[in-house]
Parts: structure tokens; sequence; C-alpha cells
């Protein structure tokens, strides 16, 4: 790696007011740097140092290894090219015109020629920008995008190997702002910008440089810098981490606020003819299989739905949302499962004492599966006998201890089904689950915190409990339903 | 987005050579005395038919008069493009910001003294002007940077403002202790291109040619100057030395100009505000249109001024604050306008 930029114990300050301290740090060829940190920390002075649109007061800064300060206007334009936060644009202007200065330092000062490879490079500079269709368009007749887009071709008119950018996304849209970012970082050029939105930064920077104070906190990857105690340290917000649902780069969320505690009736059961529904105080976060709302969201409703045996639809889900709106429930707050059971048949379990949750089990065992031996079975399409399980917890859970719920509940079903004796048909084996099994961990994130919910952990073992014995309890009415009905 | 045809039309270097010859010839031909096109021809070609007292107008006192007229104006456009380039400012020209006044002082304060700076002889009248110009700008800028660091429009006009009122007491001052001897001093200030004889331009003309090829050779600065000093900076543009270029350049042509014809007024004003309306802001084609447009329309104010009240003359510095005031009003309004 060769060192682009090597800022070294960079001191400034305004009259009295000291704005940076001894900041050093080095950019790589062909990195998109980022510089992140609040209002006044200093990030400005430093992009301003490193234009030097500010003289150097102390320390130093090296690019491709010479002071700056030693490089005459023309070879520094050469080497280093500004895109300011706000551009200023000049009435009367066409876009190519302005991309037309970029080539200034390649001029000769008496008699400037232009030449063909200045016309080309212009030409592809607007190119890339794509503005070529708007390049006789004058600068005031542009959108803020547009007139950004504009100074940047006239920056790589420059052809330069470093760009500086304050803000460059600023006062854009959504779309232009990836558009602009996803084009500097294909240009294979030396980036170093100023971001104002830490996931942005995340998501195009190779290494970012936290600053607080005028001083650097940190210098790093996203991965190793966006820690939660890093930046609630630097941007002093709570916050969490998460990790973006395609891309593998980490996020951050603020937490600017927290929600109401609710301690009495936090959850109700409402047993209709069709279907069962829990309703909570809350919204709560739920880790779920289900075929409405499934993976994580926040719900303040739960449906259990009862179907026919013979129930056969192209798109389950979108019949399921017609059906939970017929009902009046917002399926965007909403869990929904189906099962062929009788949901009158629902057994529940709950736990009152330090640790407050409940359990609703219906269960159907004709389709059972012994999970060891479905190796051996030759079905392809799940036929329908359903266990579905809702677990409520009136607690903090991490998403470690989700994933551990998850996995505790469905050891204690197993096992509820290997004590109840239910055989899988097929293999003539113990079963395990049926083959078309969901659950649904629903957690009031608040009051008491819980990292782990493993099966010996306080709240695993009240879990498994309930689990257990509502499972069992589910069991038994489905086999006395099922007896009556012989 | 076809452009207006009057655009295209004014928008050719042709079409303003044949508009500014024109010009000058029906400058020379209209008079207290007529003179047709043929004996101009004629005299420039030396035809001995001409009458001699029509070659007599014509070689000592209308076409030294129409050149002398034609520069001036050429050099006060060209001066107000830089300004306005330079500031990013449309309402800047020598006469609003006080450059004219300062340079007017200059040329007072040479009558008043009897003035003559050794080795220079009567190239001391425009180069004490140049000085006083120079200074006056100097001043004009530090005193805009110091009170308002972002150099709003309207602080360099009230600035301006108030540097013409402090120079014109000044100058009302020495005119009312030199007495009769500097009456003369307030035609001149009101700006007149007559009877100046072909003296004047030589006294002019080395002055308007270093002007001139110093703001040609920073068409490219001007460009990057109207994006802002820090764009200028950041393509690599050396901004304080070619800013003193430019701004030498400028003072030169106005402290020239007024030294030889008093303070025009608005000629820096209008004529660079109507090319950009033409040619659009890019300097290569602004400074050289507003140098053909700028000559001509003081040729042709110059005409007006002498022929509307005939057999008087009105001073052409009234024909351009006439036109120019009005624009300045709107341009002001505009701009005032745009930041509500």
């Amino acid at each position: 790696m060769i060192d682009m930029i090597d800022v070294k114990h960079v001191s400034y300050q305004y009259g009295e007011k000291k704005v940076l301290e001894d900041v050093s740090f080095t950019v790589y060829e062909g990195e998109f740097f980022g510089m992140l940190g609040p209002n006044g920390s200093g990030k400005t002075t430093l992009m301003k140092l490193m234009s030097r649109e500010l003289p150097l007061q102390q320390g130093d800064i090296f690019v491709y290894g010479q002071p700056i300060q030693t490089y005459k206007p023309r070879q520094y334009a050469k080497l280093v090219a500004t895109l300011p936060q706000h551009t200023d644009i000049s009435f009367g202007y066409t876009v190519k015109e302005m991309a037309e200065l970029g080539r200034y330092p390649y001029q000769s000062s008496l008699l400037p020629r232009w030449t063909n490879e200045d016309e080309q490079t212009v030409t592809e500079a607007i190119h890339s920008v794509t503005l070529t269709h708007k390049q006789h368009v004058r600068l005031e007749q542009l959108s803020g995008g547009e007139r950004q887009r504009a100074a940047l071709a006239r920056s790589l008119a420059q052809q330069p190997r470093v760009l500086l950018l304050d803000e460059p996304t600023n006062h854009m849209d959504v779309a232009q702002q990836f558009k602009l970012l996803n084009l500097l970082k294909q240009s294979g050029l030396t980036v170093v910008a100023i971001f104002h939105d830490i996931n942005i930064a995340s998501l195009y920077c190779d290494r970012l440089l936290l600053l607080k104070d005028g001083k650097a906190v940190a210098c790093g990857t996203p991965r190793e810098l966006l820690s939660e105690s890093m930046i609630e340290c630097v941007f002093e917000t709570k916050m969490k981490r998460h990790e973006h649902p395609v891309l593998p780069k980490p996020l951050v969320t603020f937490i600017p606020f927290s929600m109401p505690h609710i301690d009495e009736g936090l959850w109700h059961v409402k047993e209709h003819e069709t279907m069962l529904v829990v309703e909570t105080a809350k919204p709560f976060k739920v880790l779920s299989s289900a075929l409405v709302g499934g993976g994580i969201r926040w719900a303040t409703t739960f449906v259990n739905r009862h179907v026919p045996l013979d129930y056969r639809c192209d798109d389950a889900e979108q019949e399921m949302i017609q059906f939970l709106r017929q009902h009046g429930f917002d399926e965007q707050w909403t869990v929904g499962m189906m099962t062929a059971v009788d949901v009158k048949d629902v057994a529940f379990s709950f736990v009152d004492e330090d640790i407050r949750l409940f359990v609703a089990v219906t269960a159907g065992v004709g389709n059972a599966v012994d999970s060891a031996n479905a190796w051996r079975r030759t079905d392809v399409v799940a036929s329908p006998g359903t266990i579905n399980t809702f677990v409520f917890i009136d607690g903090h859970l991490s998403e470690a201890a989700f994933v551990q719920a998850l996995m505790t509940a469905t050891e204690a079903k197993a096992k509820a089904l290997c004590d109840k004796q239910v055989v899988d048909p097929q293999t003539n084996t113990i079963a395990t689950g049926t083959s078309t099994d969901s659950i649904a961990i629903a957690a009031s994130q608040q009051g008491t915190c819980y990292a782990y919910a493993g099966t010996i952990t306080p709240v695993g073992k009240q879990l498994a409990r309930a689990v257990y014995e509502a499972t069992q309890t589910a069991i038994d009415r489905y086999r006395k339903r099922k007896g009556e009905s012989r | 987005m076809p452009k207006p045809f009057i655009q295209t039309f004014f928008n050719n270097y042709i079409v303003a050579l044949i508009i500014a010859i024109t010009t000058i010839l029906l400058g020379i031909s209209i008079g207290s005395q007529s003179i047709p096109f043929s004996s101009i021809w004629g005299t420039l070609i030396h035809t001995p038919t001409v009458p001699a007292t029509d070659s007599q107008i014509i070689v000592s006192i209308r076409l030294p008069r129409v050149v002398l007229a034609f520069l001036i104006g050429a050099a006060l456009a060209m001066a107000g493009v830089a300004f306005q380039g330079l500031l990013k400012n449309v309402l800047a020209d020598p006469y609003t910001i006080g450059v004219s006044s300062g340079a007017a002082v200059g040329a007072v304060i040479v009558f008043f003294f009897h003035l003559y700076l050794p080795f220079l002889g009567r190239f001391t009248l425009p180069i004490v002007s140049i000085i006083f110009a120079l200074i006056t700008l100097l001043f004009v800028l530090l005193f805009a940077r110091l009170a308002e660091r972002n150099m709003a429009m309207e602080t360099i006009v009230l600035i301006g403002i108030m540097m013409n009122a402090f120079f014109g007491s000044l100058i009302s001052l020495m005119v009312a202790l030199s007495g009769e001897e500097l009456r003369q001093v307030i035609g001149w200030l009101m700006g007149s291109v007559a009877m100046r004889g072909w003296s004047y331009v030589s006294l002019f003309f080395p002055f308007f040619v270093i002007g001139s090829i110093g703001l040609f050779v920073h068409i490219r600065e001007l460009n990057a100057f109207s994006f802002g000093e820090q764009a200028a900076a950041s393509i690599g543009v050396h901004v304080l030395q070619r800013k003193l270029f430019i701004l030498l350049s400028a003072s030169l042509l106005t402290g020239a100009a007024v030294a030889v014809s008093g303070t025009i007024g608005f000629v820096g004003l209008v004529i660079p505000h109507m090319t950009r309306l033409i040619c659009g802001a890019n300097h290569k084609r602004l400074l050289p249109l507003s140098f053909l447009y700028g000559g001509t329309f003081l040729v042709l104010a110059d005409l007006v001024a002498r022929t509307i009240v005939a057999p008087r003359e009105l001073p052409i510095g009234v024909i351009t604050s006439f036109i120019g005031a009005p624009l300045f009003a709107i341009l002001l309004f505009k701009s005032l306008r745009r930041k509500t």
C-alpha cells in the first residue's frame, strides 16, 4: 500500500480556540476514506488544511511524501481536487464550461492551447457524471444534485489522484446520493470524504477516522470502529449496531427515546371460533417463522388461524393478509400463522413469578416427523398437521437470547412429543415435531435484560417448562378430539 | 431549447464588428456639419476630391473624438467585466464601487497642484489617476472584507456610494479653493470626450493596450473566479497573484479613462450585463464582445449627447447614467429579491 496522504501531528486553532489537536493518520492510495464526527469536531478544518484552503499552523501534511505547502498551485491541482459541501455556481455558465475549468492546471498561463486531450478529458468527465445530455444547459437550470455532479465533473477533469469531499451528498435525494457515491467508488480515485451519515460512511468507506473535540479518536475499518461504545462515546447518543440485511456491512441505529413501561395487562387472549388472537398492550419484538410477519419484527397482534385440512392456495401469504384485513387487523403489526387444528384445543401455560411469561400452543400430530430420520422419508410436499407455539416474555432479550429461546422452546417441544410417544408414521420412530411447525418468540423489551435464554438460565428454565407443559396438554386435547371424532 | 434569434445574431464577432464600424462611421458623419460617408472614405484613402473643410473636420475633430469614445467605452466595459467576475457581483462597475471617483480625485489633484512628476511629463495625469484608482479599489475591497467576510453585493455597493460621496466632497473642496481656474473641471467630471484631439488619444492608448492585454490573458482566471475564490484555488489558480494582476489591469483601464474623459458612469454595468444576456457568462466571449459593444455604446452615447440638444452639448455621462441607473435599480432589485 502506497501512502497517499500522511497527516502528522496536525494542530490548528482559530485565535484562542483549539480546533484540532495532534491529529495523525494515513490515507492509502485507492482508498475510500471517511471522516466522521459530531459538529465542531474539526473535520471541516482538517479538510480545509488538506485542500490548502487554510495554511498549516502545526504539524505536517504530506501528499506523495512531499509536504503540501511545497507544491505550486497548478501542481497541487493536478494531484488533489476538492469538491466543497456547497458548490458556488455562477450564473450564465454551461455544464461544459464549468467542467472545462478543470483543465486549468494543464494549460500554460500565457498562451493556453485547448488540445484534443483536454477536450476528450472534459467529455469523459461529463459522461461519467451522466450529464452528457445536459452539457450545454446553463447551471442555474439544473437541480442541486446535478449542479453537484457538474462540480464533480470539473474535479474529475483535473485528473487528480485524490478527491477531497466535504459532505458531498448534502442536499441530494437518496437516489442522487447513491448515484454520486457509486460513481466515486468506481472511479478508483483515492477519496477522502466527510460524512454526516454514519451508515452511508459505513456502506462506502474502506476506512474511517473518528474525530471528537479536535482529536482523532480512532481510525480503522467500519467494522472495527462502529462499535456501540465507540459511537456512543463520539456522538453522545445511544445506539445499536446491526447488520445490513443484504450487504456485509455494519449499520448503526440510534435510540433517541425509550418506550413507556407497561406492567398490567400486557397481553390479552381472545378466542374466536376460527382463530386464536393474542393482543399485547405495547409492541413486542418478535422472532418468528410465521407466514405473515416472519423474521424479526415488532408486533402487537398474534393470530393463529384455523384453516380446513384441504386448504390450498398458491399465494398463502397474500390470502392470509386479505384474511387479516377482513378481520380488522393491520398486517404491519401482526404475526400470523395457520393451522388445521381446532384452535379451541389451544393449551396455555403461564409463569408469573420473578419472570413473567406466557405460552400458547396448538398441536396436531397427524403429520409427525422424526427429524433424525426424516431423510428416509420420500414425501416432498408437507401435509397439514402442525404445532404452532407462541412464547411471550416480559423482559428485554438480546438477539442471542432470542435465538437461544428458540432453541430452548424447540427442545422442550421435542421432549414433550417424545414423552407423549408421538411417532413418525413413516419411519416408526419417536417424532421431534411436525413438518409444518411454526414458532414465535415475542419479548416486551422492557424491564429485566436477558442476555441469554439457554436451558439452564432462569428464563430458559421457566420457558422450557411452560412450552413442555403446554405442548403436552395441547397433544392430549388433540388426541381427545381425534378420539371423539372417530 | 432553441435560442432566440436576437441572441444568436448579436453573439457573433463579425456582427459586433460591423455594428461597431457602422456606428463609428455614423459618429464621424453626423454633427453640426453633416459629412457624407464618401468623404470619410475619401479622406481615409487621401482622395483630393474631398473638400478641405470636410477632411479637416474628420481628421482633427470627429475622428479623434469617435476613436477616443470607442476606446473609453471598451475600457470601461472591460473593467466592469473584470470587477463583476472577480467580485461575483453584477452590480460592480468602476463607477458604482467608487474607483472612478478615486481616479477623478487623482486627476483633479494633478490639475490643482499643476503636478508634473519627473520623467513622466504629460503622462503624470493618467498615472496619478491610475494610482488613485488602484488605492481606492484596494481600500474598497479591504473595507468590504473587514465589514463582511462573504462580501455581499450590497455591501460593496454601499461602500461605493460612501466613496463617491467622500471623493465628491474632496473634489468640490478643491474646486472651491481654486476659484475660477477649476470651474471647467465640473463639466469634465460629468464626463466628456469633446475637444480632446489626438493628444488625448495618444495619452490614453498605451494604458488601454496594457490593460486590455492584462485582462485578455486572464480570461480563464476570470472564469475561475466567477465560481468563487475557493473553487479557483482548487483548480490551481494562484489566487492572490492573479487577482492582483486583474485588479491592476482594471485599475489601469479605469484610471486612464477617467484621466482623459472624466467619470462616465454605468458603461461597465450596462454593457457586460447586456452582453452576458447575449453570450452567457463565459469570459472567452464576454470580454471581447464587451470590448466591441462597450466601444459602440459610448460612440452612440456621444453622438446622442452632442446632437440631442444641438447646438449645445450634454456631458456624455448624462446619457450613460440615464440608461445605466435604471438598469442598476433593476439589478439591485433582482438581487435583493433573490435573497428573500
